[in-house]
C-alpha cells in the first residue's frame, strides 16, 4: 500500500461519549481502599500499643540488680564445732546469710554491733544468698576460711528501686525501701559494686515467694514436655484420621456428620476441655494432678480438630490429576496416598500442626482446671511430676502484688511471645521450602 | 492369545468384514452402562478394541466417550457414585470379575491424561515410578534401561537425556505428555487409553505426540478420545461415534469420515453440531 492510499482514507469519528458512570466507579475504588488502609492502620496500632507496652514494662526483667561481695566464708559462721568432717549436714544448715550481711557491713562501714544500722541492711541481700553460698561450700568446702568475691542477688525492693521503679517522692514511711538504703545504694553504685546483670535466673529457677529467686524453669520445661506429647500424640492421630476421612472414607451421611463435629470441637472453648481432661486422665483414670501428661493429654485434645481441618485442607488441595496419574500407573490407593498426595500436603500440615501447636502452647485455661497452677519449685523430671506452664506462669505472677513480681511477669510475656514467633517463622520457613508448584 | 479371541477372529473373518486376517480383539465391551448416582450417562455400549490398532472415540462433548474409555481400566472405580453395568473383557477375560484385580489391570491398560500430570518429581523418577511399584527392575541398571527406552519410545529422549533429574513439571506442555506417555509405556502395559491427549498442546507438539501415536501402534493397542475431527481421521484406523450416551456408530475410520451411515455421524464430522 502507498503513502497516497493511506492518507487518503477518512479517519472515524468518535461517537458521543456516553456516561458510563467512571467517576461513581473510582471513587468507590477509592473509598475502599480507604477503608482498608484504615483498618489496617488500627489493626497495627494496637499491635504496636501492646508490644510497646509489654517490652516497655518487661525489658528490665532481663537485668537483675546484684551486689560484689567480698564474702569472707568464715568457719566460726559456718561451723561454730568443727564437726563438718563427721557430720556434713552442718554445711548444709548453717547461716550463710549472716555471711552476706556482714560482708556488706563491713564493705558499708558499720560496726557490726550498730544494731539499728543492721536492722536496716534487712532485705538489702536476697535470702537467695542463702542457697547460693551453701551451694558453693558444699561443692568445694576447702572455700571455708577464705575471702571471695561473690556477686549476689540484691533483694526485690532495692531492685526495683536500683531499676527507678520506686518514686522517690513518696514519704519514707509509705515506700518498702528507706533512705538509708537508698544511700548505700547510691555509695555501692559509686563504687561499681552493684550492678544490673543478665537475669539467668529468670529462665533457670522454679517459683519461689521471693521475686528475685522466682523464675520460668519449671514452667518452660513443663511447657516443652506438653508440646512433645501434642506432638507425638496429635500429629500422628491428625494425620491418620484426615487421610482415612479425606481419602478412603465414602462419602457418607456418617462421614458429613464426622465433618460437622470435628469442626465443631475445634470452636469448643478450651475450659470445657480442661474440664473433660479433669474428669476423664485425673478422676477416672488416676493420672496425676499438675503433671505435665495430663496437661500434654488435654492440650491433645484440643488441637486434634485444628490439625485435622488443616490436614484435611491440604490433602484435598493436591490436584486430583496426581492421583489420577498414580492410580492410572497401577498404584494402590495406599502407594497413591502416601507417595504422592502426603509428600504434596506436607507444607500445608506443618504449617497447621505448628500454628496448633502455638494455640496449644498460649493456653491457659485447661491447665487452671488440671492443677497445673501451682507452686513448683524442684524441675520435673519426668512428664508425670508437678510442673506448670508459660502462660500459667504469667497467671501466677500476674496475681503478685509486688512491683518485682510484675515486671517478671512481662519478662515472662515476652519470652512466651518469642516462643509463639518462632514457631510462626518457623511454620512460614517450612511452607517456603517444601512448597511445590504443579 | 487365547481361544476366544481366536474365535472372534474366525468370526470377523467369515463375517465377511472389511477386518484385516491378523485383526484380533483385544478389549470388547458388552452392554456396557454407566451411572452417576441416579443418573446414567451410557447406555448399552457395544464396542470392539482391536489389537494393535488406534480406535478413535469421538462425539460432542458430555456424549459418554472419556466415560468409556475409563470403564476400560476401571478407572470410573474411584468415583464414588459411579456404577457400571455390563460387561467389559480384556483377552476374554471379564475385568469387573473379582478375581481380577484392578492394580494389575491398569498394569496392563494403561492410561494418557487430557491434562499433562507429571508427579512433581524428576524426569527419571516420573518413569521409574511405575516400573519400581510393579518390581519390573531387579537393579538399578535395569530401571536405567526401562527408562531410557521408555523415554526414547515416548520420542523424549533425546530432549531429556541431560535433564534426568531436573523436574518434570519443568518441560514444556507438549514434553510433558510425552513424559507422562514414557510414564505409561515403563510399565509395558498391552492398551494405552488416551484421553484427548492433545486438547492442552499446541499445533506442533500434537503433531508429535500423533506421530508418537502412529508409532505405539506397532506395539500396543490404542483407545483415544479426541475432539478433533481431523486428529481421528490421522490417527486412527477404527472411529467410534458417541452421542447423548449411545454409541451411534463403529467401523474403518475411512468408511466414518467418508460414508458414514447414521445422520449423525454425518453431521457431526461436517460440523453441523458439537
Amino acid at each position: 500500500m502507498t503513502d497516497a492510499a493511506i492518507g487518503s482514507l477518512p479517519i472515524a469519528s468518535a461517537p458521543p461519549r456516553r456516561d458510563i458512570g467512571l467517576r461513581r466507579r473510582y471513587a468507590a475504588e477509592r473509598r475502599f481502599r480507604w477503608y482498608g488502609l484504615a483498618a489496617i492502620s488500627v489493626g497495627l496500632i494496637f499491635l504496636v500499643v501492646m508490644l510497646a507496652s509489654i517490652i516497655g514494662k518487661g525489658y528490665t526483667s532481663f537485668l537483675q540488680t546484684s551486689i560484689l561481695l567480698p564474702i569472707t566464708f568464715d568457719a566460726q559462721v559456718i561451723d561454730p564445732q568443727d564437726r563438718r568432717d563427721t557430720d556434713p549436714s552442718v554445711l548444709v544448715k548453717a547461716n550463710y546469710p549472716q555471711l552476706a550481711r556482714d560482708a556488706l557491713a563491713q564493705k558499708l562501714g558499720i560496726a557490726l554491733d550498730d544494731k539499728p544500722q543492721i536492722a536496716a541492711l534487712r532485705g538489702f541481700v536476697s535470702d537467695g544468698v542463702r542457697t547460693q553460698l551453701r551451694d558453693m561450700v558444699v561443692a568445694d568446702p576447702s572455700l571455708i576460711g577464705t575471702t571471695r568475691d561473690v556477686w549476689v542477688l540484691a533483694g526485690a525492693n532495692l531492685d526495683s528501686a536500683f531499676k527507678g521503679q520506686i518514686d522517690l517522692e513518696v514519704a519514707e514511711g509509705n515506700r518498702k525501701v528507706s533512705d538509708r538504703q537508698i544511700g548505700w545504694m547510691d555509695q555501692l553504685r559509686a563504687e561499681g559494686a552493684m550492678a544490673g546483670k543478665f537475669n539467668t535466673g529468670l529462665f533457670t529457677y522454679g517459683a519461689s515467694s521471693r521475686p528475685e529467686t522466682s523464675g520460668m524453669g519449671v514452667a518452660i520445661i513443663g511447657s516443652l514436655y506438653m508440646m512433645a506429647i501434642v506432638l507425638l500424640l496429635a500429629l500422628p492421630i491428625g494425620v491418620a484420621a484426615s487421610i482415612y476421612l479425606e481419602e478412603f472414607a465414602k462419602k457418607t451421611r456418617l462421614t458429613d456428620i464426622i465433618e460437622v463435629n470435628i469442626n465443631n470441637l475445634a470452636a469448643v472453648p478450651s475450659i470445657v476441655f480442661g474440664l473433660l481432661g479433669l474428669a476423664v486422665f485425673i478422676n477416672f483414670l488416676g493420672l496425676p494432678r499438675s503433671a505435665a501428661l495430663v496437661g500434654g493429654l488435654v492440650l491433645t485434645l484440643m488441637t486434634l480438630p485444628t490439625i485435622i481441618i488443616a490436614t484435611r485442607a491440604a490433602l484435598a488441595a493436591v490436584p486430583p490429576s496426581i492421583r489420577s496419574a498414580a492410580l492410572g500407573l497401577g498404584a494402590s490407593k495406599t502407594q497413591t496416598v502416601f507417595q504422592h498426595v502426603l509428600p504434596l500436603a506436607t507444607p500445608g500440615i506443618l504449617t497447621g500442626t505448628i500454628i496448633g501447636l502455638a494455640r496449644a502452647l498460649g493456653e491457659t485455661a485447661p491447665l487452671l482446671l488440671i492443677g497445673m497452677v501451682a507452686f513448683v519449685a524442684d524441675y520435673p523430671k519426668t512428664p508425670l511430676d508437678p510442673a506448670t506452664a508459660l502462660p500459667v506462669q504469667i497467671y501466677m505472677w500476674a496475681n503478685e502484688a509486688e512491683r518485682a513480681f510484675v515486671e517478671r511477669m512481662s519478662g515472662a510475656i515476652i519470652i512466651l511471645l518469642v516462643f509463639l514467633m518462632a514457631m510462626n517463622i518457623t511454620a512460614i520457613v517450612l511452607r517456603r521450602r517444601f512448597e511445590r508448584r504443579w | 492369545m487365547n481361544i476366544m479371541s481366536q474365535e472372534k477372529l474366525e468370526e470377523a473373518v467369515s463375517g465377511g468384514m472389511t477386518a484385516k486376517p491378523n485383526e484380533v480383539i483385544k478389549m470388547q465391551g458388552r452392554k456396557v452402562g454407566v451411572f452417576y448416582g441416579d443418573k446414567q450417562a451410557l447406555f448399552d455400549v457395544d464396542l470392539d478394541v482391536r489389537q494393535n490398532q488406534v480406535t478413535a472415540l469421538i462425539g460432542p462433548s458430555g456424549c459418554g466417550k472419556s466415560t468409556f474409555l475409563r470403564c476400560l481400566n476401571r478407572m470410573n472405580d474411584t468415583i464414588d457414585s459411579a456404577r457400571v453395568t455390563g460387561k467389559i473383557t480384556l483377552d476374554g477375560e471379564d475385568v469387573y470379575d473379582p478375581k481380577i484385580d484392578v492394580v494389575e489391570l491398569r498394569a496392563r491398560v494403561g492410561m494418557v491424561f487430557q491434562k499433562p500430570n507429571p508427579f512433581p518429581k524428576s524426569i527419571y523418577e516420573n518413569v521409574a515410578y511405575g516400573p519400581k511399584i510393579h518390581g519390573l527392575a531387579k537393579n538399578k541398571a535395569e530401571l536405567d534401561q526401562i527408562v531410557e527406552s521408555s523415554l526414547k519410545k515416548a520420542a523424549l529422549w533425546n530432549e531429556a537425556k541431560d535433564r534426568l533429574n531436573e523436574p518434570g513439571t519443568g518441560l514444556s506442555g507438549g514434553q510433558q505428555q510425552r513424559l507422562c506417555i514414557a510414564r505409561a509405556i515403563a510399565v509395558s502395559p498391552e492398551v494405552i487409553l488416551m484421553d484427548e491427549p492433545c486438547s492442552a498442546l499446541d499445533p506442533i507438539a500434537t503433531a508429535k505426540v500423533e506421530e508418537l501415536i502412529d508409532e505405539l501402534k506397532q506395539n500396543y493397542t490404542i483407545v483415544i478420545v479426541t475432539h478433533s475431527m481431523q486428529q481421528a481421521a490421522r490417527v486412527s484406523q477404527r472411529t467410534a461415534m458417541f452421542h447423548l450416551g449411545y454409541l451411534v456408530e463403529e467401523g474403518a475410520t475411512d468408511k466414518m469420515f467418508t460414508n458414514p451411515d447414521d445422520k449423525r455421524t454425518q453431521d457431526y464430522i461436517t460440523g453441523r453440531f458439537g
